[in-house]
Order: C-alpha cells, then sequence, then structure tokens
C-alpha cells in the first residue's frame, strides 16, 4: 500500500499568510489563514509594502499553528509547497524564504507552486478532479479559462485582454462608495434587486474564448455620472444587478461552449469572484441541464487560503518537481505543465 | 556554541558560521544577486562546507534594518523561521550597528550610512562603541550635526562613495572614509555584537524599518487633516 503522503501548504502572494497540512492533496489536516483585510481597508485597496511587513509578522505564527492543529511535528511531513507567483513579489518573498528556511532547517522537499494552480486543485479538496476538466478562475487578479486534459497539465485558451472580473467589481463598487473589497457588496445589492440596468456585453471576435471588461466597468461609470450630471439618484440595486448580469452572462456562455468544444467531464470554478452567488447559480443551472458535473469550493476555500497550495503542491511532488535554495518570487510566473 | 549570522538588509550578502570564538566560515559579497535567490544557498552552503547540520546549529543573528525593506525582511523571515522551528534563540541587530562593527578601534565618531535616495540616508552614529544615533535623515542634517560635534568621523558603507564629496565639503579634514575592505557588512562582526545583545521570541522579532509606509505616513496625514488623530 502507498504511504500516505502530507504536505504543508503556504500562500502569502497578496494579502493573506496562510498555512495548511493536506492529507494525499485531497484531505485538510488543518487550514490557517490570517487576513490583514482591516489593516488594507482603510487604504482602500491592498498596499503591497504595508502587505508584506505584515507576513513577516505573522508567517511563523500561522505554520506553527497549522502543525499545532494537525497534531503534527515537521517529521510527519512529506514536502514543503509554496506559493512561487504570480502575486505580489515582496509578499510573494516572505511565503518563499520561510519555506525555503523550514524545509532547508528540517531536511524536506521543497516544491514551488503556481497560485493559479492553487485556487484549480481547490477543488480536489472537495471532490476527485476528473479529465479532461475545464477550469473557470476568476479572482481579483485573474479572469482564465484553463483546460487541464491530465493532473498537472495546463492549457490556458482563455483569459482576459484587460481588467481581471474581480478587479472590475472592486472598481465598480467603489463608484457606489461601497466598502473594499468591494465584490460581496455588488453580489448582495444584485441579489437584492428587483431590476437591473442594460450594461452591454463584450463578447469579442467570434469564437474567441477570451474577456474584457473595461468597457463594461467604462459603461458603468459613465451611467453614475450621466445620472449625476442630470441631478437624478440611481438606483445602486438596479446599477449592481446590470453589472453582475453582464459579468455573468459573458462568463457562463463561453465557459459553456469550451466545455462543449473540448468535450469536458467536469467543469469547476475557482478563485475569489467564484464566491459570487449570482455566478454559482447560473453555473450549476446552465451545466445541470447540460449534463456536465460543474463544483465550486466553498468560499472558504475560493479566496486565497493555503490548502489549495499543498493540493497542488501535493500533485506537482508527486510528479517529482521539486525546486531548491534559490527559489525566487516569480510575480509573472506562467502557468505551466507539470506533467 | 555554533552561531549562524545573517545580513540581507541592503545590497552586500554576509553569512557566517562563529564556533565558540572561531569564525568558521564566512560568506560576503556585494553582487547584485537578488538575495531570495542568494541567501539560502549562501547558508546550505557554508554549513556544508563546515560540516555542520541544522539542527547542530544552537543560536541565529540576524540583521534587523535599516536598509532595503525587501532585502532587510529576507533575512529576518529566514532567521527568525530557522530560529523558532529549530527551537533555538534568535538576536536581531540593526544593520547599521552592523557596518559600524567594521571599524571598532576608531578613536571618535563611527558614521555608517546607506543610500535611502532623494538626498537621504539610513544613518548610524557611535562613539565609543554607544549608539548616539540612529535614524532615516536627510545628509544634510547629519553632517550638520557631525560637523557641530567637532569631533573626527569615520564613515563606513558601501554608499559612502555616492556621497563623498558632500561629506568631505562640509567635515574636510576631520573626516575619514573606511576603505574597501571594511564598507561591506560582515556576519562575523553581527553574531559577536549578536552575543552582546537580547534575544527575541522569534515569533515577534521582526525588521525595523526606521520608516512608515509611504501610505500609512499619507493615511495619518489624512486623518491630522479630518480633525481625528
Ligand atoms: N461574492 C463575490 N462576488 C464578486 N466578487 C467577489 C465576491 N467575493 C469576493 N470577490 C472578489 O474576489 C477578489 C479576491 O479574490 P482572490 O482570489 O483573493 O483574488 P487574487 O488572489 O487574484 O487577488 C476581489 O476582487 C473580490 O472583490
Ligand atoms: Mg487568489
Amino acid at each position: 500500500m502507498k504511504k500516505d503522503q502530507y504536505i504543508l501548504g503556504i500562500e502569502t502572494s497578496c494579502d493573506e499568510t496562510a498555512a495548511s497540512i493536506v492529507k494525499n492533496g485531497h484531505e485538510i489536516i488543518s487550514n490557517v489563514v490570517s487576513s490583514q483585510i482591516e489593516s488594507h481597508k482603510r487604504f482602500g485597496g491592498v498596499v503591497p509594502e504595508v502587505a508584506s511587513r505584515h507576513h513577516v509578522e505573522q508567517i511563523t505564527i500561522v505554520i506553527e499553528e497549522a502543525l499545532n492543529q494537525a497534531n503534527m511535528t515537521p517529521k510527519d511531513l512529506d514536502a514543503v509547497a509554496v506559493t512561487e507567483g504570480p502575486g505580489l513579489v515582496g509578499a510573494l518573498l516572505i511565503g518563499i524564504n520561510a519555506a525555503k528556511a523550514f524545509a532547508f532547517a528540517n531536511g524536506l522537499p521543497l516544491v514551488g507552486v503556481h497560485h493559479i494552480a492553487g485556487h484549480i486543485y481547490a477543488n480536489a479538496l472537495v471532490q476527485p478532479m476528473e479529465f479532461p476538466l475545464l477550469a473557470l478562475v476568476v479572482s481579483g487578479g485573474h479572469t482564465e479559462l484553463v483546460l487541464m486534459k491530465e493532473d498537472g497539465q495546463f492549457e490556458l485558451i482563455g483569459e482576459t485582454r484587460d481588467d481581471a472580473a474581480g478587479e472590475a467589481y472592486d472598481k465598480v463598487a467603489r463608484v457606489l462608495n461601497l466598502p473594499y473589497p468591494g465584490g460581496p457588496h455588488i453580489d448582495r445589492l444584485a441579489n437584492e434587486s428587483d431590476g437591473a440596468v442594460p450594461f452591454p456585453r463584450a463578447w469579442l471576435e467570434e469564437g474567441s474564448y477570451d474577456f474584457s471588461f473595461s468597457g463594461l466597468k467604462s459603461a458603468v461609470i459613465n451611467y453614475q455620472h450621466n445620472a449625476e450630471q442630470r441631478g437624478e439618484e440611481i438606483n445602486p440595486n438596479h446599477l449592481a444587478a446590470g453589472f453582475q448580469q453582464s459579468v455573468i452572462e459573458v462568463l457562463t456562455t463561453k465557459t459553456l461552449r469550451a466545455a462543449r468544444e473540448f468535450n469536458v467531464k467536469q467543469v469547476i470554478a475557482a478563485g475569489g469572484v467564484a464566491a459570487n452567488k449570482g455566478l454559482r447559480k447560473v453555473l450549476e443551472e446552465t451545466f445541470e441541464k447540460e449534463n456536465i458535473p460543474f463544483y465550486v469550493p466553498p468560499i472558504s476555500l475560493c479566496t486565497d487560503n493555503a490548502a489549495m497550495i499543498a493540493a497542488a503542491g501535493n500533485s506537482k511532488f508527486s510528479a517529482g518537481k521539486t525546486g531548491d535554495m534559490s527559489m525566487n518570487g516569480r510575480p509573472g510566473l506562467e502557468l505551466n505543465s507539470w506533467n | 556554541m555554533i552561531w549562524l549570522g545573517i545580513d540581507t538588509s541592503h545590497t552586500p550578502l554576509a553569512v557566517s558560521i562563529v564556533k565558540d570564538d572561531q569564525v568558521l566560515a564566512e560568506y560576503k559579497s556585494s553582487l547584485k544577486i537578488t538575495h531570495s535567490i542568494g541567501a539560502m544557498p549562501a547558508i546550505e552552503e557554508l554549513l556544508k562546507k563546515a560540516e555542520i547540520e541544522p539542527h547542530e546549529i544552537d543560536a541565529i543573528a540576524v540583521a534587523k534594518g535599516p536598509g532595503s525593506y525587501t532585502g532587510v525582511r529576507i533575512g529576518v523571515t529566514i532567521g527568525k523561521t530557522l530560529a523558532w522551528t529549530l527551537n533555538i534563540p534568535i538576536v536581531s541587530v540593526s544593520s547599521l550597528q552592523v557596518l559600524a562593527g567594521n571599524a571598532p578601534y576608531f578613536p571618535g565618531i563611527v558614521c555608517s550610512i546607506m543610500d535611502a535616495r532623494r538626498s537621504n540616508v539610513f544613518a548610524g552614529v557611535y562613539e565609543n562603541g554607544q549608539v548616539v544615533k540612529e535614524s532615516h535623515m536627510s545628509l544634510v542634517d547629519l553632517l550638520k550635526m557631525l560637523d557641530e560635534s567637532g569631533n573626527p568621523v569615520l564613515f563606513v558603507g558601501m554608499d559612502v562613495k555616492i556621497h563623498w564629496e558632500q561629506i568631505k565639503e562640509v567635515l574636510r579634514d576631520k573626516v575619514h572614509q573606511a576603505n574597501a575592505a571594511f564598507s561591506l557588512p560582515s556576519a562575523a562582526v553581527l553574531i559577536e555584537l549578536a552575543k552582546e545583545q537580547k534575544a527575541t521570541e522569534a515569533h515577534t522579532t521582526v525588521p525595523k524599518y526606521l520608516r512608515v509606509t509611504e501610505a500609512e505616513a499619507n493615511w495619518m496625514k489624512e486623518q491630522k487633516k479630518n480633525g481625528h488623530e
């Protein structure tokens, strides 16, 4: 029988300091996330230097907590997986250097993980992934359609040409004077709405799986601006709902078309925006009709966490891909296959 | 007693292993290699050469800043993670004091500096081994202060040459410049200083930046303007 494999995951790519221990790539033994969001709220967004400072303060506390909650010592671990990129470089470097020092001190192999691979593998913590698989990755920094023909293989078939979906959410939220991060607030306003402003959909060229949200964002800003000029009150619910409907329709339509073209066995959604209630509902309904299993992790595994890094790290480590002590933070890292 | 010392607070990288009163091995460079790429391999290689296993290390000394924010954080993160997981003490020492420690027998003031852009420097001023000042300040103010003291001054640090003309102009024949051999921090010096100072808990060991972030400074200004301090 194969021996159980325990991976310590570490994630510091943005504003959460996180550590987690995952068994065999799918069972969460412990999962600790220390969020800095309260500190960044006063700035209306994540300030990279402030984020890096918080990571140094938290990093060993968070790793220790992950070990304590799992009731484990470093000796029980098989490898250390850490987010290598993309992300804020100063923030990435804290997780990476802590991971390197920890791996070195305890004689453990080190595995560098792509943050988006992590978001995708969050699904492995919920149900076994089946291939070919289509992943819709929607977060503050990413909007991508990724096709996985096998475990550890990634093909980018579409991506945003300008703003990421989450970025568009946050910018529209600012127009409505909602607190940061705005995504959940727009989601709530949209769900409570009894109407919707009709905003355009960006389909791009025929057949393209790429996305664009900057036009939609501008349309929202113009709408608000024009109303202001005329001295009219806008209905924030209607505006939020109109925006959200446009985002959801484009995301769902393109995901469905790709799922059909590549004949996938499973469709998954990942990333912070996958926490969106409206999006989840429409995707669920769409793929139920289509008879393709659709999954989205619980919200706590959609936003940044280290369990997803450990899960992806487990697959990469099993494929024999390890890093060494010269690992560096790679803010623009591309999603490469490891199988 | 085996000490591992790490200084990544500025461009130079310094790593050293001191066993009791003997410097076993030392690494020092001013090559422009990112510390994230260079520091851990240097530590790994030095320990390997000295045939010391990580769990044989008894204490960590780390330079806590000021300096490059990212640089300081890399050293402190490595140091505190090693100290925590190996369950050994960590002592963090001012990076400016480490630099000044290159000139222990100078009769007068030793001033270590690192360039902080826009005519500012991180400056450490020491007399008879005592700290007189460690701060982020304009070079003009620093030179004025040193000039008023009337004592001879020795400048240390690889950024001295950037400002040497201006320094010389103000302090004239009272001022000296440490030569190239003493311009880089030494982690053995760091360890010797650490031996004299108190250990901190690994979890609470953090860099000393000597500057708040720009975002926080602006935010505090806003708060004051809006009347709620
Ligand atoms: N319910 C929601 N609806 C829409 N967007 C959301 C929701 N919850 C979170 N978000 C958005 O998700 C983003 C954060 O996701 P995350 O995966 O942390 O992004 P990244 O790691 O790329 O920065 C933010 O832009 C936030 O507004
Ligand atoms: Mg993310």
